[in-house]
């Protein structure tokens, strides 16, 4: 009689597993459709945002790629976000080194303070640089948009390279500082090469939140200063121009990247 | 990866003072490396905390010195109490539905083997990494009177439907924008359950949903929790795609803020919204830590 309740609920059970595996698949579908429609229609051959795509072509990256002002858009976000991810690597694996490895009073409101951009609301943020830039007359300026998107990636990279030393072990640092080295010489030969992966992954991350990032520099932007995702913004609330679903397909590409090398970073270190 | 206290190491370092007594040199150790901490301080005090304090003060001054005004606005004005109703309106149903598509695959993913569980979370990652304007534009395209539903329903003979500027809109697109936040947190928690439970459960004579609803779903629990408050906390604070998805009757509190600012019409009032809206979501976290834990929070925002 067990066995027959044994098959009995093996059967009943496949069925509802199927069930649940189908939910699951199309929930999966739900978070891939948009992305994938979007890299479809790029490629479209079509005069209008026409689905299922007529042909192949690529019309709308040559648009892209040949318009000036998105070319402009694409160096200038550029710009931005290696100034930024350049500010907040050097910042935050600093930082890190005395918050993963000292201990002093106050310690947890520094955390706090460091972190916090991460909880507080977007919008918020952007309004605070933009009183701040205002103030200081530098309107349109691309450094104060990479100073005010720092605020913004400082606390992912401090979050990943402490991730990354709380692993090291500081005796390797310890014994080249026995056999002679300087801190600083010890710091830049044996644990930078250590913790690189980690550094490295942050910057792609830092780079790559700041190649997206919308509000700071929508309220910093003037005309002649937009960022990409500036530029995508006013396009998309002013007219329909399939030329976004080429912009778009580049940004999911550099996304992309990101995710694969931090992958691959992950797996060498592993 | 749990966030131990690190310590030093027993093994002597032979630094500077060689040979001096351990605490005092571990002191003299804290105040030198201390400086490594001090250009982000510098930093985030004057692009960060200085900005901040600003948007207080605006909230609570006008040309004539200290007033209550601004917020008196948010009460006195019916305007905005709706929006407040809306934005509350808009956050409960998208934690409602992100829990909703996000148990399920959640469970799934927990439960799936190595290949299937990495396919998913490729997936689910690359949602949560692409640009969320990205991802915003895309449900422009696919809901809008020409997007692709309504050409497949007109080339199926069907009618038009209204999807696009309304709340159906501003429903589906920050479900989907959110739907990653809720797995991660959901999957965080399933990954820690042990699934032998289950089996002993039905060893034991219960059915497979007995099982679950006795014995996974309550050892779940923290995860519904801890996600749906995320997903309501970063709700109430959305901009992106309310903006873009939404009608006139769909305004969120983040939209009235930025309007504020960028028609330069009222900063303090747009600064006292701010603080209102940075109050709800502090308060929020708050709760989370309470509930949750943040720490587990910013690990998994890598």
């Amino acid at each position: 009689m067990s066995a027959a309740v044994e098959i009995g609920y093996v059967a009943g059970g496949a069925w509802k597993r199927r069930a649940l595996h189908a939910a699951a698949v199309l929930i999966l579908a739900f978070l891939l459709l948009p992305i994938v429609i979007i890299i479809l229609l790029s490629f479209s051959s079509g005069l209008y945002l026409q689905f299922p795509p007529p042909g192949f072509s690529l019309q709308w990256y040559e648009r892209f790629f040949r318009d000036p002002q998105w070319m402009t858009s694409l160096w200038l976000s550029a710009r931005v976000s290696m100034m930024c991810t350049a500010l907040s690597v050097a910042l935050g694996v600093l930082a890190s080194i005395v918050l993963v490895r000292e201990r002093f009073p106050g310690k947890t409101a520094v955390y706090v303070l460091i972190l916090s951009p991460l909880i507080v609301p977007g919008i918020i943020i952007a309004i605070a640089v933009f009183f701040l830039f205002s103030r200081l007359h530098m309107m349109g300026s691309p450094v104060a948009m990479a100073l005010g998107q720092a605020v913004l990636t400082l606390p992912l990279v401090v979050v990943i390279v402490s991730a990354t030393l709380q692993g090291f072990d500081q005796r390797l640092e310890q014994a080249a500082i026995i056999l002679g080295a300087s801190p600083t010489r010890a710091f830049f030969h044996v644990t930078l090469p250590i913790i690189s992966p980690g550094v490295i992954s942050s910057a792609l991350f830092a780079f790559l939140a700041s190649f997206d990032e919308l509000l700071v520099p929508l309220l910093l932007a003037d005309p002649t200063t937009m960022t990409l995702p500036v530029r995508i913004w006013t396009t998309v609330t002013m007219q329909i121009d399939p030329t976004i679903v080429a912009v778009s397909s580049v940004l999911v590409a550099v996304a992309l990247t990101v995710l694969v090398s931090a992958g691959a970073l992950r797996r060498s270190r592993a | 990866m749990e966030q131990r206290e690190p310590e030093l190491p027993p093994a002597p370092a032979a630094g500077d003072g060689a040979g001096g007594r351990p605490a005092s040199r571990g002191r003299g150790r804290t105040s030198l490396t201390g400086f490594l901490l001090l250009p982000a301080l510098v930093f985030l005090a004057i692009f960060f905390a200085y900005p901040m304090i600003d948007i207080v003060v605006r909230s609570f001054a006008d040309p004539g010195g200290f007033t209550l005004a601004h917020y008196g606005q948010v009460i006195e004005h019916p305007v905005y109490l709706r929006v407040f109703q809306i934005t509350f309106e808009i956050a409960f149903t998208v934690t409602l539905l992100t829990l909703l598509l996000g148990y399920p695959l959640a469970y799934v993913l927990a439960g799936a083997g190595k290949l299937a569980a990495s396919v998913i979370m490729a997936c689910v990652l690359l949602s949560f990494f692409t640009n969320i304007l990205v991802r915003t534009y895309a449900w422009m395209i696919i809901l809008g009177p020409e997007g692709v539903i309504n050409q497949l329903l007109r080339y199926e003979g069907l009618g038009d439907v209204k999807l696009l500027y309304n709340r159906y809109g501003v429903l589906i697109g920050m479900t989907y924008a959110l739907l990653p936040y809720m797995v991660l947190t959901l999957y965080s928690v399933m990954r820690g359950i042990d699934r032998r439970f289950l089996q002993a459960a039905r060893n034991l004579g219960a059915s497979d949903w007995r099982a679950f609803w006795h014995v996974f779903l309550p050892l779940s629990l923290p995860g519904v929790v801890g996600g749906s408050l995320l997903v309501f906390i970063l709700s109430v604070g959305y901009f992106i795609t309310p903006r873009l998805l939404g009608g006139a009757r769909d305004q969120m509190i983040a939209m009235v803020i930025e309007q504020h600012v960028e028609l330069g019409v009222n900063w303090g009032f747009a600064s006292a919204l701010a603080i209102i809206l940075l109050f709800l979501t502090t308060a929020g976290f708050m709760l989370y830590d309470r509930l949750v834990g943040l720490k587990a929070l910013f690990e998994s925002k890598v």
